[in-house]
């Protein structure tokens, strides 16, 4: 039995050397130092750990039940962007431990008004191949810069601090292939919908979604963005878009080094390839009370909309923005619907305030705040009242989501949320565009 | 593991983090015990009030779907419930359900009804609705998890073994 599996070895090695693998394989074999299969599980080396003032309470009381310190505190960042400025005492006393704790140790910090997490890891902080852990589910965003990213729990979380590493399951992967030109209207976050909508919310739990295809290829980094974001509400692991000229382009433009190329082997193993042609996708909507329950703009009928939502680590970009101005600007949002917009990050913020698109936003009669998480779930500013039907550029619409069981919440693009602003019901982006 | 035993309080699919521990409650986080008096409050607002110690969360397919929170599984285990039993769970809630010691059973709970009387034996994952007298068995964790639960939880397992280990 012996002789068999000694035998056998250098077999299994060749099969290791030459067999084609996806981006996941590549970057946990990397991390666990020896190649790694879809269905192994693995210990697997860290490169950044990041947590916010939703979890990092939580995560610093299991630090310190654990007795250890963050090992390299070079690659660990608490930021503070859940619920911001702090709307009570209790949200001010979680903040001060997680900015506390931060400066004791020498950890990476983010201050309040800074911005969501998952923007800035992406700006400042993620690389092409990297595992990066979040104690938020979107983590999965920092995938669309050829990342292996993915959201964890606080004590997860305490002990890849701790350690500098974390035990990992090789995800099988869903290759997703988005081909065409988008029309009018449609953007990544109608890619994105319709994908969770074939999907089901858990047609990828515990799976990788890797994006390829020429829709993607044409797309901004700021796009992918929300590719990779919104596939955990398919229930994924990661969300990998293949590194390319615009990933590159991205990093140069922040005057950040670390671009390497990778991407999936043309013969990498996959659990299912799936086509989406871009170029018949109308803008989509999703109808409460789950991400899934998606349907084209056209079939859903008069939905009359009371509150309006744009902002959240999907869909709160300058680009976001930028769409939202081009459709509002010059108009005033319709008689009895409300519109609050949160940018994702300061330098968002600024960006619209040099350009005319903050100027424009404020003008049609919208409410901006300060960059962060609060209102996307439920936990300051914007809440709906009972009865009311809300629409949001956010990732989710489960019941409660936006603070309110008795309200109805729907999702789709910024431009959908846009023009639903100026309509009062859900309408079609493409007359203003 | 001793066997649990307990009635069940029976959820449908698609239990979200934001029915668990609402977004809401955000300011209550540190202040888990009054965090925990609105758990699942979304989705069925008598199960705080009146669940007792030893009660099961018993729950249809992708439990727990959304969010990181650990928060969610924290006071699920804080109001005395032994384990929750649903057809699936997502990602992140399973992990940190065994990450915090609380038993995540995957198995077919249609046979399962409101306030059926269960006792589950997690060493040899069978299930065993008394009301009904059905015998089911479940799939045991992946060999890592297992090991982490029989510990306690995560924080017990590093603490015990100073490190991560992939075990056999």
């Amino acid at each position: 039995m012996f002789i068999i599996q000694l035998l056998k070895f250098p077999l299994m090695l060749a099969d290791w050397a030459f067999m084609g693998r996806t981006m996941s394989e590549k970057i946990i074999g990397e991390h666990a130092g020896r190649p790694a299969s879809a269905g192994e599980t693995v210990i697997a080396k860290v490169d950044l750990c990041f947590t916010h003032d939703a979890s990092g309470p939580l995560l610093i009381r299991q630090l310190e039940e654990l007795g250890m310190s963050i090992t390299d505190p070079s690659r660990a960042i608490f930021f503070i962007d859940h619920a911001v400025p702090a709307p009570r005492r209790e949200n001010a006393n979680d903040q001060k431990m997680v900015r506390d704790y931060a400066s004791e140790h020498g950890a990476g910090f983010s201050e309040s008004g800074e911005g969501i997490c998952h923007q800035l890891v992406v700006e400042d902080y993620a690389l092409p191949g990297q595992v990066i852990l979040g104690t938020d589910s979107h983590t999965v965003t920092a995938g669309a810069l050829g990342a292996f990213a993915t959201g964890m729990g606080a004590t997860d979380m305490a002990v890849a601090m701790a350690l500098g590493k974390t035990w990992l399951r090789v995800p099988e992967t869903l290759s997703v292939r988005v081909s065409g030109g988008l029309k009018r209207g449609s953007f990544s976050k109608d890619v994105a919908l319709y994908l969770i909508g074939m999907l089901g919310s858990e047609g990828a739990n515990y799976k990788a979604i890797e994006f390829s295809g020429s829709t993607v290829r044409g797309m901004r980094v700021s796009e992918r963005l929300t590719l990779s974001n919104m596939v955990v509400e398919a229930g994924a692991k990661a969300g990998l878009v293949p590194t390319d000229g615009e990933t590159r382009k991205f990093l140069d433009e922040r005057g950040r080094g670390g671009f390497r190329e990778i991407g999936q082997d043309s013969d990498a193993v996959y659990e299912d390839v799936l086509d989406i042609d871009a170029a018949s996708l109308r803008p989509m909507v999703a109808l409460p009370d789950s991400v899934d329950n998606v349907k084209p703009i056209d079939e859903i009928g008069a939905v009359e909309i009371d509150s309006v939502f744009i902002g959240s680590c999907t869909n709160g970009r300058i680009d976001d923005l930028r769409t939202a101005a081009r459709i509002l600007s010059g108009r005033k949002l319709h008689k009895g619907t409300r519109l609050v917009i949160t940018p994702s990050s300061r330098r968002t913020l600024m960006e619209a305030a040099k350009d005319g698109t903050l100027q424009a936003l404020l003008l049609s009669g919208a409410s901006v705040t300060p960059p962060g998480c609060g209102v996307c779930f439920g936990a300051l500013g914007g809440v709906p009242a009972d009865g009311e039907n809300i629409i949001t550029s956010t990732n989710r619409n489960f019941k409660a989501r936006t603070g309110n069981p008795e309200a109805r919440t729907y999702l789709a693009s910024p431009a959908v949320c846009a023009a639903t602003a100026l309509k009062g019901i859900i309408a079609d982006p493409s007359e203003y565009l | 593991m001793t066997a649990l035993r307990g009635r069940a309080w029976k959820f449908g699919d698609g239990i979200s983090t934001d029915q668990i521990a609402p977004g809401r409650y955000f300011h209550l986080r540190s202040n888990l015990p009054e965090l925990a008096k609105h758990v699942l409050e979304d989705a069925r607002a008598d199960f705080a009030q009146n669940v007792r110690h030893g009660d099961f969360v018993v729950a249809g397919r992708n439990f727990g779907l959304g969010s990181s929170r650990e928060h969610a599984p924290v006071i699920i285990k804080m109001v005395g419930v032994s384990a929750v039993v649903a057809q699936s769970f997502a990602r992140i809630f399973y992990r940190n359900a065994i990450n915090i010691g609380l038993p995540a059973i995957i198995c077919d709970t249609t046979q399962i009804r409101e306030g059926d009387l269960i006792e589950v034996d997690t060493a040899i994952g069978m299930i065993h609705n008394v009301t009904r007298d059905v015998r089911m068995s479940f799939h045991p964790l992946p060999d890592i998890m297992r090991r982490i639960l029989q510990e306690g939880g995560l924080i017990k397992y590093v603490q015990k073994h100073g490190d991560l280990e992939l075990g056999e």
